[in-house]
């Protein structure tokens, strides 16, 4: 079941191929109730406790589609420069799997919502930002299916287990289904291209409002497609690595498939058409089923729903409600806040543009805001292998922070373990700093008596600056830093040190 | 139009998950030919041009509002359930990846 | 005259519920001596799966209470009924005929169920069934066959043959049917009732155990065409559960059974659906009733549907596919028989095992079939074209009733054959269904009704009614009429001559 292949280093299997990728996005909308059902789509519910015979498949139960998801598809389909279809059906997908109540998919095949539409990305290179424009193939609908738990066996995975437990209520939680083109010419920038792109996919969805894309949560799942083609010649065959969840592991996902891909055929081997299965904690994958035998799925149209046939008149209605283009937004945003393409850049790549943005509006001036965002909070989250909004810092949290700072009753470096205890769970701003005792020592009399304590200490120091060696002053401020934890303001140490000897500057 | 092969009945009866015998196979595989033969005449009539009717009373739009509503009650779920373990339908070892 | 004279299981609903009305006989009484009679002739008809008597009684009891408390309650109120079991009740079994739902009690009521609820009509029981409807003779239930109350040697009909030899063995005056290719029209024919398949759409499929999805649809079954207008208007509009009902307003059918008048309606015969391979005495009987409905003032034409010829060839395509999906969710994971469970095979193994055990041969044939049909490669020759054929037989009922009002045909070509006579000759089992398939595939409404017996073997005939998608009433104008002159001329229905067992 398991192999795994011996890898060639990425820039050499970039200058003997050209990658083609291919990406398919599930995300779960965040509507209220379930795709065919008035059951809650609540995260975290007691198992089996979201479900009702429509979502449990029950005989005889039958499905009502969702507006809001039917809405929230077309607006998504058209931030993505697609077409709306007139007329079009929903299909079954047929094949057994004891996560999926009916065993079939509600889903769309030849007929999606929408569809041929484009979304431009730009990735940071050494030569500067560059745009690429990821043409979409299609925007549709369907279901999700219920959560299987591993029991028995050594690991709690699927291989080796004794049996499964099912729990329902993600079944039937609304899914869009978001499909690209093919992707070529990216080259060594394919996985950065691949990671920008559901980057923008996740932070149009949130603008749009039709989901929050809790990826933490498993809310977007994504399929990387990889295929290698030598310059000038036909596609290679593609393999499919499934369960990619994070905007880290589908870069991580596509750079690793090419290095596999290139060493199979740099070998003499061929690539065979298969699934493969993406693990988090290595950053690569495991073969799973080959398509040798594809799948039949044996799709219909769904009888039992009627088709969607959205009026011109509703679709201009939906695009009325989009906000800005990320395009355009974008621009804006580098011109209000002045600042480079470079280091605008280096907030995309982050992934923080929302928050940076979040965080602007919530009063803090940007640089500070782009400060914390791409310094010290991106520095955590990569440290801790998790996207930056999972941290749990709010653009609020930051405010309180920077109005702190303004008052001197703290300094980076407090602010600093401030964000450590947030993100710890700790509490809040104000929280943080009551119970580690953060708060910048001002006391004068405190700062004098660490001072005179320091004096003590370094007899001889103390002598050299009462001698007009002003810059030995550092060991002293030093000693005073190091006793009050960092808690003091390092300049006004200096000052009250220097005026306590008669120094002058 | 085909002629059903024994391969390809247990091939279907693989995707429709029905572990058939021999017997059942060898049976099937004669009647499937001659009811899907029969059948068959429908493509002399179906030119190009002609739309397939998918739905019979033609119908669009079909919407609900996205407000929740109470299910079931676990207890109503569990009862039909012929393995339930910690509050979950209980299933076979599952083999392959989907 | 007072019903309680006369027995009451042979009183039709529209007598029944008038007497209850009237203060002459409880509904409490009318329930029990259905029960009754149920226990005294079911073990010879089988026609219930399940029956249900202390629930039918605190029903009736409850519908008595209210009455006397003055209470406004439905035309049919405290009148009983056979139910298929293909229909959800809350709490009761419901088998659809299979062992694979041995055991099953749903935990919620079909949106028809519930509607039978509020016009308090009395559940008695659930009723046999073809194996998921799969079949036209009650044959193919797992719970055994059921018998024909006008020869126990020959089948009802089917699939729903036991909602149909219920009605004609006087069990219940009123029954529920399903009918996806002829299921409420086909047993309403071979045993002397009344059937009718609204428009699709027309009444609610929701908590209706799918067949096939796209041609399922539950209808009223008793004996007269009254009953069965009453019956239909408890049960028929718009539901938001099933996204395929239809929410215009449900046409007046009880007023159009009341008029029963065919005078300037134009009648047309399907030429299609005559001539070889109907029984003489069919042939007879229908020819009769045309001439009948001449006398009464319709205006009778031939027409022609020349791709009804394909309807047998596209039906036996798009049922199957869609029953394969839909019977897919019969796994044994989440109700029902699970077989081969050892805690060493994979669930591959114990769905295809359950699947095996649980499924009868029809069943498996046609999910076999479905399979095929659907998979890549032959999707375009069977599906596919089967689903062009379905609009060239729509086109063909258009053009008809662009010349006339209602069709009319032989219900089926033959009268009720012996049971075991064609169980292992699919294809001639399927061709019962000759002339009521094409009704299903345009979505249309039809009935059966009562014409006589064949001379040849003394059994009942049936002749359909086909009209428009949404001019159900006008079934219920003619059928009526048909019905009222032929009644005049015998002095009673025609299953006053059925067997008294
Ligand atoms: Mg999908
Ligand atoms: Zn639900």
């Amino acid at each position: 079941m398991t192999t795994t292949h011996d890898t060639i280093p990425f820039h050499e299997a970039i200058a003997a191929f050209d990658p083609v990728l291919g990406l398919e996005t599930h995300v779960e909308l965040g509507t209220a109730s379930k795709m065919f059902c008035s059951c809650p789509t609540a995260f975290g519910a007691d198992a089996n406790t979201q479900v009702c015979p429509v979502c449990l498949g029950l005989p005889g139960s039958m499905p009502v589609v969702n507006r809001t998801a039917v809405e929230s598809t077309i607006r998504m389909g058209l931030a993505l420069n697609c077409q709306t279809a007139e007329w079009c059906r929903f299909a079954r997908k047929n094949y057994f799997y004891p996560d999926m109540p009916k065993d079939y998919q509600v889903s769309q095949y030849d007929e999606p919502l929408c569809f041929n539409g484009w979304l431009d990305v730009t990735v940071e290179t050494e030569d500067g930002p560059r745009d690429f424009r990821v043409e979409i193939e299609r925007v549709h609908m369907e279901e999700d299916t219920g959560k299987l738990t591993h029991a028995g066996g050594a690991t709690g995975r699927i291989h080796g287990a004794d049996y499964s437990l099912v729990d329902y209520n993600r079944a039937g939680i609304p899914l869009i289904e978001i499909v690209t083109k093919p992707i070529a010419g990216a080259g060594a920038l394919a996985p950065l291209v691949a990671r920008a792109y559901v980057t923008q996919l996740r932070d149009l969805m949130r603008a749009l409002g039709v989901s929050d894309v809790r990826m933490e949560e498993g809310s977007l799942r994504c399929d990387v497609n990889v295929s290698l083609a030598r310059p000038g010649e036909p596609w290679g065959t593609r393999s499919e690595t499934k369960n990619v969840n994070s905007l880290r592991s589908v870069e991580r996902a596509v750079h690793s498939e090419i290095e596999r891909q290139a060493a199979v055929l740099l070998s003499g081997g061929r690539v065979i058409q298969e699934t493969r299965h993406f693990h988090e904690d290595t950053g690569r994958s495991t073969s799973g089923r080959s398509k040798e035998q594809a799948e039949d799925y044996r799709y219909f149209p769904e009888p039992d729903l009627v088709p969607v046939a959205p009026s011109r008149e509703w679709v201009e209605e939906l695009r009325g409600t989009l906000p800005e283009p990320p395009s355009v937004k974008r621009a804006r945003l580098r011109a209000e806040w002045g600042i480079s393409d470079h280091d605008f850049q280096t907030i995309v790549n982050a992934g923080a543009l929302a928050l940076v943005e979040d965080t602007v509006a919530a009063g803090v001036d940007q640089a500070s805001a782009r400060k914390w965002w791409t310094g010290e909070l991106t520095r955590i989250a990569n440290d801790r292998g998790v996207e930056l909004e999972s941290l749990g810092v709010t653009p609020a949290q930051i405010l309180r922070v920077e109005e702190l700072v303004a008052t001197g009753a703290l300094n980076d470096k407090l602010a600093r373990q401030v964000f450590d205890g947030i993100i710890a769970g700790e509490g809040g701003v104000d929280e943080v700093v009551a119970a580690r005792g953060l708060a910048v020592v001002s006391d004068d009399s405190a700062l004098l008596a660490a001072i005179d304590a320091a004096l003590e200490e370094q007899p001889d120091v103390a002598e050299k600056i009462r001698g007009g060696k002003v810059q030995a002053a550092g060991a002293i401020v030093g000693s005073v830093m190091k006793a009050t934890r960092g808690q003091a303001d390092a300049a006004k140490v200096r000052a009250l040190l220097l005026e306590r000897l008669g120094v002058q500057e | 139009m085909a002629s059903i092969t024994r391969e390809e009945v247990e091939h279907l009866a693989r995707l429709a998950r029905l572990q058939l015998s021999d017997a059942e196979i060898d049976h099937y595989a004669g009647q499937l030919d001659v009811i899907l033969q029969s059948v068959a005449r429908v493509s002399e009539v179906a030119e190009a041009d002609i739309p397939p009717t998918s739905h019979p009373i033609p119908m669009v739009n079909v919407f609900r509002d996205d407000v929740v509503r109470p299910g079931l009650d676990r207890e109503a779920v569990a009862a039909g359930a012929p393995a339930w373990e910690d509050d979950r339908f209980r299933v076979p070892r599952i083999l392959d990846e989907e | 005259m007072a019903v309680m004279e006369h027995d009451l299981v042979r009183q039709d609903a529209a007598t029944l519920a008038r007497a209850m009305g009237d203060g002459e006989v409880s509904s409490e009484e009318v329930t029990r001596a259905h029960l009754d009679r149920i226990t005294a002739v079911d073990d010879r008809v089988h026609a219930f799966l399940h029956v249900m008597p202390e629930r039918a009684i605190a029903a009736a009891r409850d519908v008595d209470r209210r009455r006397a408390a003055g209470e406004p309650l439905g035309p049919l109120a405290g009148v009983p009924l056979a139910l298929k079991d293909v229909l959800t009740m809350e709490g009761e079994p419901t088998t659809c005929g299979s062992r694979i739902l041995e055991g099953w009690r749903p935990p919620y009521d079909s949106t028809v169920v519930e509607r039978l609820r509020s016009a308090d009509v009395i559940i008695l029981g659930k009723t046999n069934m073809d194996e998921f409807a799969m079949g036209s003779s009650t044959e193919h239930s797992a719970y055994g066959p059921t018998r024909n109350p006008w020869d126990l040697d020959r089948i009802p009909g089917g699939s729903g043959g036991g909602s149909a030899a219920a009605l004609a063995a006087f069990e219940a005056p009123l029954a529920i049917g399903t009918d996806t290719g002829g299921s409420i029209r086909q047993p309403a024919a071979v045993t002397g009732t009344v059937g009718v398949k609204p428009t699709y759409g027309g009444v609610s499929r929701y908590g209706l155990v799918a067949l096939a999805s796209s041609l399922d649809q539950a209808g009223p079954c008793a004996r007269t065409v009254l009953d069965t207008a009453l019956l239909h208007a408890a049960i028929a509009g718009h539901d938001a559960r099933d996204s395929t009902s239809i929410s215009a307003p449900v046409p007046d059918v009880v007023a159009a059974a009341r008029a029963a008048d065919v005078r300037g309606m134009r009648i047309g015969l399907v030429r299609e659906l005559s001539g070889e391979g109907y029984q003489a005495g069919v042939s007879q009987r229908f020819d009769e009733a045309v001439g009948i409905l001449t006398d009464l003032g319709a205006e009778v034409v031939e027409v022609s549907c020349p791709h009804f010829e394909y309807a047998l060839a596209a039906y036996y395509l798009i049922l199957p596919s869609e029953a394969s999906s839909n019977l897919a969710r019969f796994d044994g994971m989440r109700y029902g028989l699970r077989a081969g469970d050892d805690d060493a095979r994979s669930v591959e193994e114990v769905m295809a095992l359950t699947r095996e055990a649980g499924f009868g041969a029809e069943v498996k044939r046609r999910i076999m079939i479905g399979t095929y049909a659907l998979s890549s490669g032959y999707y375009d020759a069977y599906y596919g074209s089967a689903q062009k054929v379905r609009t060239l037989i729509t086109r063909d009922f258009e053009a008809a009733f662009d010349k006339v009002d209602v069709l009319v045909s032989p219900t089926a070509p033959t009268t009720a054959f012996r049971i075991g006579e064609k169980v292992d000759d699919p294809l001639a089992m399927y061709l019962n269904d000759i002339a009521t398939i094409p009704v299903n595939l345009a979505g249309n409404a039809a009935m059966s009704l009562p014409i006589g017996l064949a001379p040849e073997d003394g059994l009942p005939v049936g002749l359909q009614i086909m009209a428009p998608p949404l001019a159900d009433d006008r079934l219920y104008r003619a059928g009526g009429a048909l019905e009222a002159a032929l009644v005049d001329r015998w002095g009673h229905l025609l299953i006053e001559e059925a067997p008294s067992l």
